[in-house]
């Protein structure tokens, strides 16, 4: 108890042997792990492999049949489902599907956090033109998300979950499906989320070069884009890999030694 | 077999319990803070102002046939005066709430259960809370109340339409006096019969949104189960409203003592 508790406050997010089944199907199996603060995780893992199921846990969108979670200090599991939205407001998530508010426009889902907390109107305009700008998508303000391109959604959606300047963010591949030009826009917003703000970050993605790349760049304030990261600088503790396989950790490492391994299931699926 | 009829028994009985503890959380948001004034507006004039032409017909209608049957039997007594007595006894305590009540589910109980079941089917819902927002404070809570509102109100209009349908008929078809009419139509109410027909709306506004939105949020299984969801929220909803109806007006009596 008391070490779990430790752990759990010193650390952004902490999984203790989390188990989760849907029906007679388990896909989690005894889960655990942590994310230091600041530091960003990156999820591999086949199709089902339990990847958004993580994310959902870490919100408590989901309940763990065994074990459990703390999310900055507090036990996720053991709060009920109205204590959460408190805690939720700390965090941003970016869905797999985007999942906008599809009869609200690109403005009134970007705004859609600090309406809640009845931020003052002038404000809330600064903020969400300052959001969209950051995504690079400020002359959508008044569309609809059905009028806009799968990746601008997802842009929106990362508009939308750094808005309040969440103290962890969970991306859902965020840049699956997108055009190479696209997904390195995001993932250079990752970066500067990340570089700039410190955020500590759960990443799933399955496209391995957009995670070696946000391993191997650091976001330069200077220069406002990504620059490769200066030999010799550790970064290691900052960008770790985790890959799961059959409800398990399988590997879980730096980059290089995930890309130097010589596992077969993992050399198999880098190359893939 | 049996399995297979345990499994039934456990998940209706779970259904059941998910569907109180949401409308306990709907009805006890509205004591504290936030409060979604602005979505309760909107959805007042989506049920009550969109409602209006459906619940003006159906109560016309309703009051001009129920003339036209009463008449036919009281005729039969020499008692055709008693017309007005009978249509506005029928409408106000039973119909114009039973009516007005399976118009809106029909109109609204869907409404609700198709729009929130696309958003739970399309993650919005899920997005919600994870923004920090209690779906059940800002979607749930404004539908019942406007429902359980503006329901009181569209019955009491339906009340006086059907009333006036009556007239139409007993004016044209019977070649009754008018006033003669309005009077015994007006001097048969009592307090009693105005309570009852006055609760049973507020009753029935309470369970076509809470199960509309049941079904809503909870509708998995894609497009097809928000179509499954819509038509089972209409469905129960009418059921539900018809038989509470019937233990309602039991109750009343019994409370408010014969008439
Ligand atoms: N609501 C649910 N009901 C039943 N099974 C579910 C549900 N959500 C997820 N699953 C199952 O859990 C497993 C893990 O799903 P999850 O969405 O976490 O996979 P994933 O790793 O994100 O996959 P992908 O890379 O394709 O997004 C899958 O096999 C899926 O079928
Ligand atoms: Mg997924």
């Amino acid at each position: 108890m008391s070490t779990a508790s430790q752990s759990g406050t010193e650390k952004a997010i902490v999984f203790e042997n989390v188990s989760l089944r849907f029906d007679e199907q388990v896909v989690l199996d005894g889960l655990s792990f942590e994310l230091d603060h600041g530091a960003t995780k990156v999820l591999l893992g086949v199709a089902g492999a339990g990847k958004t199921t993580i994310l959902k846990l870490t919100l408590g969108l989901v309940r763990p049949d065994n074990g459990r979670i703390f999310v900055l200090g507090q036990e996720v599991t053991a709060m009920r489902e109205t204590e959460l939205f408190e805690l939720r407001r700390r965090l941003g998530i970016v869905f797999q599907e985007s999942a906008l508010f599809d009869s609200q426009t690109v403005e009134e889902n970007v705004a859609f956090r600090l309406l809640e907390e009845r931020v003052p109107e002038h404000e809330i305009e600064r903020r969400v033109l300052e959001a969209l700008r950051f995504v690079e998508l400020e002359q959508t303000l008044n569309l609809l998300p059905a009028e806009l391109s799968g990746g601008m959604r997802r842009r929106v959606a990362i508009a939308r979950a750094i808005i309040s300047n969440p103290e962890i963010l969970l991306y859902d591949s965020p840049t699956a499906g997108l055009d190479p030009v696209t997904s390195t826009t995001i993932m250079e917003l990752l970066m500067k989320q990340r570089d700039v703000y410190h955020t500590s970050a759960l990443l799933v993605t399955h496209r391995l070069q957009d995670a070696f790349m946000m391993a191997t760049h650091v976001f330069s304030r200077e220069q406002n884009k990504m620059v490769p990261v200066p030999p010799g600088t550790d970064w290691d503790s900052k960008m770790n890999f985790m890959v799961l396989k059959d409800g398990k950790i399988f590997f879980e490492g730096s980059a290089a030694e995930i890309a130097n391994s010589d596992d077969q299931y993992i050399r198999e699926y880098l190359t893939l | 077999m049996a399995f297979s009829l345990g499994q039934y028994v456990k998940e209706n009985l779970l259904a059941v319990q998910e569907y109180s503890f949401l409308s306990w959380r709907a009805f006890a948001n509205l004591f504290s803070q936030p409060r979604y004034l602005g979505d309760m507006l909107q959805q007042m004039d989506v049920i009550g102002v969109g409602s209006l032409p459906i619940v003006v017909l159906t109560g016309f209608f309703t009051g001009a046939v129920l003339a036209l049957q009463s008449a036919n039997s009281l005729a039969r007594f020499g008692a055709l005066s008693f017309t007005g007595q009978l249509v506005s006894m029928s409408m106000v305590r039973e119909l114009g709430p039973v009516l007005t009540s399976l118009m809106v589910a029909g109109r609204n109980a869907s409404g609700m259960a198709s729009e929130l079941g696309s958003m739970r089917v399309t993650e919005q819902i899920d997005a919600m809370r994870a923004l920090g927002t209690d779906p059940s404070r800002k979607l749930v809570t404004p539908r019942l109340t406007a429902t359980m509102f503006m329901l009181f109100f569209l019955t009491i209009l339906s009340d006086l339409v059907g009333l006036a349908g009556g007239a139409a008929i007993a004016l044209i078809l019977l070649r009754l006096d008018l006033n003669e009419y309005w009077t015994s139509a007006w001097q048969t109410l009592r307090y009693a019969d105005v309570f009852m027909g006055l609760t049973k709306p507020v009753l029935f506004g309470f369970i076509i949104a809470t199960i509309g939105c049941y079904y809503g949020l909870s509708a998995k299984g894609g497009t097809q189960g928000v179509g499954r969801a819509t038509t089972q929220a209409v469905v129960a909803a009418s059921v539900l409203i018809l038989a509470v109806d019937l233990f309602v007006t039991r109750l009343l009596m019994v409370m408010l003592g014969p008439l």
